[in-house]
């Protein structure tokens, strides 16, 4: 395996803050398949959080200074990756409207420089690298879950499967209606729990469809939600986060 | 103060953060899809008439006489109105069996008892398989391809545009005598049950298109 | 060019919740109520399912789809901005035409005028096209008070009508309702105001609008008046025009002597040529056809062919509200083909009703707290009834950006509820913990180690909305280390093997 670009790109991670907290080993497993892959992987310790929580609960407010801690922990860096479309889809979808809504010209300058250096973790494999077999080997059946900022916000394409194709041992198998919204919504899930549920276990009937072992998406917080219907059905079926799958190896499997 | 004034007072005030100038967009865009050929444009119109559950008869320009005399026969009409500036020559082949009614006073009820109307057209879409009626003398008033339940409709294949925003700039109203028009794109249909397509409500349920090829 | 100073845009009235909606309970209790409703359940997912196939089918036919969209935005951006001179140059225009131009600024202005207009032809009765702008008023409640009947003429606002219900969906209005269930309301419903329903009427589509033919044809062939609203106004000629599919919408714009169109300021086109744009657009998304059966055009009144009394009602009613929000305006593009509703998932289990107004869906979730501002229960909860998942954003005709009109409008609500409220505080604490890094690292340390003690997370149940959340779903484990400790470990052990 050699990367396509000849020099060590040097790569700030953006761990996010809930996988950071809640799935530590998503952010790890993305430091292990960038690093293979031939990048320099830092970690600004700075980083909290991308604001989206707060922005889309109606606390625009809330969410300027996290623009602003976010411009300045990333602002020195050439690439900035993160193993979330939803995290990625607000940064590119917000925080310019939030720097605006701040008022601050100096701030939404700086937001600009850096969005379009921010990439959700398929993309930079697949349009920095040039890469789509990252080298991982994964002896199971798979199904995949786009999640709605990924495809919709973010525009990550079909990223995902194609890298997920690409990885030995793994069968891959078609989500019946996979672009539909699994129904977390961050706080809908909280504030319209009835709707949310039905989504939810639509959701997971779809993927039980599939026969799958494991489930795999590009944001964890639509797999906590999926996830935690399919668990307490006692499905047998697994969640993994699409970073895992890929660093995932005969030596060290996941 | 007065409605309008403070409708138009209300909407000045709701914009006055924007700048551009009116008409900034230039002109109006025309976005359509290209024609491969002109028999390419008429095919694809026949195949998206056909697709909307009409009839589609072609034939050439000596034909339409005939043509109109099969439909009649074969819908079983026995009556037909025709616009004052219909071709004479489209009526000349119909025989005793069916009455030839003429525009003349017609209230709604009559044409309602009146089986089929023969009308021209004004321009056709390729692309959504559409029929434009502009109204004028050979396609007459709107109520009259409208009651009857049968409506042959004559097209000219060079009244075939490819794709619609041509249509709409051929279809211009005129300075000073604007005319109505009625797109028609098949039978009258309704999904209103369960988004199930039946074609068939108010309007006429049989739409026959002859369509005249040189 | 001299640089005028711009001035921050100043509101138009808001619109007065209409008598039917007043008093409706947050989304979120409407939406418990009608995800039990098993039989609108199915129906909904067999239409929006039935209906957003066939839309896929007909846009992937048009490569310049994006472009398509684009210009229409382009277009109703373009009447935005100018809209006191288009509105203008179509009044004058119409008037051109032979058509009388009325203003109002209300519902209750527009339903007086449209009152004294039918009472003045001396006429009890008037037959109506489908139109939005006519129930957004409710003029059908305001023409009946005056002792003139109503009467709906498309299948689906005539099965509304019929069976004392609200319509669910902009362009299918009885889309709740099957087809049993419409064979029963024509059985009871039809003789009592006409032609009955015919003894042996099945539950088949084709013979249940054969009975609404046949019981309409009466009203069509004496109605004297007709009210319309239009789906598009062209301020350069002066035209109105009227999409439908039936015929229904011919018969009422060219039978009868009095046409009375109702249209809301935001349904002008700039140009005749627009039209090449929008007939496109619009059949694509609403129906899922290249084209729609039937479309009527007219310019005023037409000697000898169809209504010689033709008047045109312009109606702001809160539009000039919306208009003055920078971000919230461009919800005013609407062509309320209603593409949003049918691939939204929560629509598709909620139905129409939960949102209390005329417009559900997606755009009623953004349209209505800005119509009617977020004083109420039911518009101070729109905003978020929604997962924000962007679906109705791809399928929008006019590129309207709905996910981020109701993350503008949520601002909205929190910022007129103030931030000393559960969640308000709860949002502050988060803030704060977000605001420092080192701040977060000690608090993450804590989370991890409330994992363990909670072990394997099979907690009670809980009160409230977590515990709502938990009654179906497990949640993971904490972990052991957060992803700030690994690292810090192995840097200390020496970094990147
Ligand atoms: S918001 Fe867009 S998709 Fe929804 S009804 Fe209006 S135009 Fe159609």
């Amino acid at each position: 395996m050699s990367p396509a670009t000849s020099t060590r790109p040097k790569v700030a991670l953006f761990a996010t803050c809930y996988n950071d907290t809640v799935w530590p080993g998503t952010p790890i497993a993305t430091v292990k398949v960038l690093e293979r892959l031939g990048c320099e992987v830092v970690f600004p310790e700075a980083q909290t959080c991308c604001g989206q929580i707060f922005t889309n609960t109606g606390y625009a407010d809330e969410a300027i200074p996290l623009v602003r801690g976010f411009v300045d922990t990333f602002g020195g860096y050439d690439y900035v990756v993160a193993p979330s479309g939803s995290c990625v889809g607000a940064i590119r979808e917000q925080h310019h409207d939030l720097a605006e809504r701040a008022g601050d010209a100096a701030l939404v300058r700086r937001v600009d420089t850096v969005v379009p250096k921010v990439y959700d973790i398929s993309e930079f494999i697949i349009d920095v690298l040039g890469v789509t077999d990252v080298g991982a080997y994964f002896p199971h059946r798979v199904t995949f879950h786009p999640t709605c900022h990924s495809i919709r916000v973010a525009h990550v394409g079909d990223r995902p499967q194609r890298l997920l194709q690409s990885v030995r041992g793994l069968t891959f198998v078609e989500l019946p209606q996979a672009t539909e919204c699994c129904g977390f919504g961050g706080t809908f899930s909280v504030k319209n729990p009835d709707v949310s549920i039905s989504m939810a276990s639509d959701k997971a009937r779809h993927v039980r469809e599939t026969g799958a072992e494991v489930l795999v998406a590009g944001d964890n917080m639509c797999l906590m939600n999926i996830g935690g219907v399919l668990r307490r059905q006692r499905a047998g079926v697994r969640i993994m986060h699409l970073a895992e799958i890929l660093a995932s190896t005969e030596e060290d499997p996941a | 103060m007065s409605a309008k004034a403070e409708i138009l007072a209300r909407v000045r005030a709701a914009v006055t953060d924007l700048t551009a100038p009116l008409g900034a967009r230039g002109e109006t865009p025309w976005v359509d899809q290209a024609a491969a050929s002109p028999a390419e444009t008429i095919e694809l119109f026949v195949e998206n008439v056909i697709d909307y559950k009409a009839q589609v008869v072609r034939v050439g320009p000596d034909g339409v006489g005939g043509a109109i005399r099969d439909a009649l026969t074969a819908y079983g009409a026995s009556s037909v109105v025709v616009p004052s500036g219909l071709d004479p020559a489209w009526v000349s082949a119909l025989g005793d069996g069916v009455r030839i009614v003429a525009d003349e006073g017609l209230g709604s009820l009559d044409l309602d008892a009146i089986d089929s109307v023969i009308t021209a057209s004004a321009v056709s879409i390729a692309t959504t398989g559409t029929i434009v009626l502009d109204h004028g003398p050979d396609q007459g008033r709107r109520a009259l391809s409208l009651v009857p339940d049968v409506h042959v409709c004559v097209v000219h294949a060079s009244q075939v545009v490819h794709d619609v925003p041509e249509a709409v700039f051929r279809l211009h109203p005129q300075e000073g005598m604007p005319r109505p028009l009625t797109w028609i794109s098949g039978p009258s249909a309704t999904s209103d049950i369960e988004l199930d397509r039946v074609e068939g409500v108010h309007g006429p349920r049989t739409l026959h298109v002859i369509l005249i090829e040189a | 060019m001299t640089a005028e100073p711009l001035t921050e845009p100043t509101a138009g009235p808001l619109q007065a919740t209409s008598p039917t909606f007043v008093g409706m309970p947050k989304f979120p209790y409407a939406a418990r109520t009608a995800l039990g409703n098993t039989q609108q359940r199915r129906n909904l997912a067999h239409a929006t399912g039935v209906i957003r196939a066939k839309r896929a089918k007909v846009v992937a036919e048009i490569d310049r789809w994006e472009e398509l969209r684009q210009a229409g935005a382009d277009a109703k951006d373009e009447l935005l901005g100018h809209m006191a001179a288009y509105l203008e140059q179509l009044e004058t225009n119409l008037t051109k035409g032979g058509a009388t131009v009325h203003w109002a600024r209300d519902a209750a202005e527009a339903n007086r005028i449209v009152v004294d207009l039918v009472k003045g032809t001396g006429a009890t009765e008037v037959v109506k096209v489908k139109s939005m702008a006519t129930q957004e008023i409710e003029l059908n409640e305001a023409l009946e008070a005056e002792g003139i009947n109503a009467w709906e003429t498309d299948l689906a606002e005539l099965i509304v009508q019929f069976g004392h219900d609200r319509p669910s969906h902009i362009l299918v209005p009885a889309i709740h309702r099957n087809r049993s269930e419409i064979r029963e309301i024509f059985r009871k419903e039809m003789g009592l105001v006409g032609r009955p329903a015919p003894d042996d009427l099945t539950d088949e589509p084709k013979r249940l609008a054969e009975a609404a033919r046949l019981h309409l044809r009466e009203k069509f062939m004496r109605a004297t008046v007709a009210i319309s609203g239009a789906n598009f106004a062209v301020a350069e000629t002066g035209s109105l025009v009227v999409v439908e599919s039936e015929g229904n919408g011919r018969m009422c714009l060219t039978l009868p002597d009095t046409l009375i169109s109702v249209v809301g300021i935001e349904k002008v086109l700039p140009t005749w040529q627009d039209l090449g744009t929008f007939m496109q657009l619009l059949p694509r998304s609403s129906t899922g056809e290249r084209m729609n059966p039937y479309t009527s055009i007219w310019s005023g009144v037409h000697e000898g062919d169809g209504p010689q009394n033709v008047h045109v009602v312009l109606i702001d009613n809160g539009r000039t509200h919306v208009l003055a929000d920078p971000v919230g305006r461009e919800a005013l593009r609407c062509i309320r083909c209603s593409a949003c509703l049918n691939t939204c998932p929560v629509y598709e289990r909620t139905g129409g009703h939960a949102y209390g107004s005329v417009y559900p869906g997606p755009i009623g979730a953004i349209l209505n707290p800005q119509l009617r501002g977020t004083a109420s229960d039911v518009d101070k909860s729109l905003p978020f009834a929604s997962t924000l998942c962007g679906a109705c954003f791809e399928a929008c005709p006019m590129r309207i950006d709905i996910p981020k009109l109701l993350v503008h409008l949520r601002a909205k609500v929190v910022d007129a509820k103030g931030r000393n409220t559960v969640e308000g505080r709860a949002m502050a604490a988060g803030a704060w913990a977000f605001g420092d890094a080192k701040r977060l690292a000690r608090l993450q340390k804590a989370s991890t180690l409330g994992g363990k003690i909670l072990g394997n997370r099979q907690l009670p149940a809980l009160p409230g909305a977590i515990g709502q959340w938990l009654s179906i779903r497990d949640i993971p484990e904490l972990p052991a280390q957060t992803f700030r400790q690994w690292w810090a470990d192995r840097e200390r052990k020496g970094g990147a093997s």
